[in-house]
């Protein structure tokens, strides 16, 4: 039985976890501050998935990161919509213009 | 070092290359193609660490799902022709700062942790099949233990999808 140590996964997770924090504090295009909050999902299934060996039977960590992806879709499902209204209304989706108030 | 170990490390550079690469990349076009190889990557370790059932999910949901979604995203929201879509990027250095202060503090975390590994499995679970994969397991634990959860996750999603058709529909009185 060959296993992968506790520790780098830990570890990797926590790095994705950081690069999709720097995606949304960074980026100003509003569909890149989605895909890191794609990233922070799939981080957190990392940490789910890898803690769920500790006790493989009850399957805990596997279910809940399925339930996790479920939210993500349904989540990226919604935000894309209102990405694409407010392209409509604004004819931009830089989240800085968007925000100083272009309407009115 | 065993081969097992050498491909988690192998697709764990994969992944966090290509997200660093979705961060540091302006075109918003390759900054959704380094998210599909870090996707496929975390399928990869997902079978690496038994998850079957969740690396099959995550290449149905997320790879042949979320990346479509986005990639229509990107195609959609475009304005000037014949130009690759850019994506400005503000607050550099400060966000790394507190990214890289929060890395530290997750790192030391991590490492200095106490994991407490229960001894012995539960009773509960002692009446599953011993099995290679974890399909069986999460179909009996989604209809027992879990039904109310997957009840409330299938309505949500409905509801999502319910709302996401709503909120992109034209609006027809005016």
């Amino acid at each position: 039985m060959t296993n992968i140590p506790l520790i780098p996964v830990l570890l990797l997770g926590a790095v994705l976890f950081c690069l999709g924090l720097l995606a949304v504090i960074t980026k100003r295009h509003a569909i890149v501050v989605l895909m890191g909050i794609e990233l922070i999902f799939n981080a957190a299934n990392l940490n789910l998935v890898a803690f769920n060996r500790l006790q493989p039977d009850l399957m805990q960590g596997q279910i809940f990161s399925v339930f996790v992806m479920v939210i993500a879709a349904a989540e990226s499902a919604v935000a894309l919509a209102i990405i694409l209204k407010v392209y409509q209304y604004f004819k931009t989706v830089n989240l800085d213009q968007i925000g100083s108030g272009t309407d009115t | 070092m065993n081969p097992v170990l050498l491909l988690f490390y192998v697709f764990g550079l994969m992944a966090v290359g290509a997200a660093a690469f979705m961060v540091a990349t302006k075109n918003v076009l390759y900054a959704a193609f380094g998210l599909l190889i870090t996707l496929l990557s975390l399928a990869a370790i997902f079978i690496l660490l038994f998850a079957d059932f969740v690396a099959v999910a995550q290449l149905m949901i997320y790879v042949g799902g979320v990346v479509v979604l986005i990639l229509f995203g990107v195609m959609l929201s475009n304005q000037v022709q014949g130009k690759a879509v850019q994506s400005e990027s503000v607050n550099r250095w400060s966000g790394s700062l507190v990214v890289l202060t929060l890395f530290g503090g997750l790192a030391y975390l991590i490492l200095s942790a106490n994991y407490l590994v229960p001894a012995a499995p539960l009773a509960s679970a002692g009446d599953l099949p011993e099995t290679k994969t974890s399909i069986i397991t999460i179909g009996i634990r989604l209809i027992t233990n879990f039904a109310l959860p997957f009840e409330v996750a299938s309505l949500i999603l409905l509801i999502a999808l319910m709302g996401a058709a709503y909120i992109s529909t034209e609006e027809k009185h005016d």
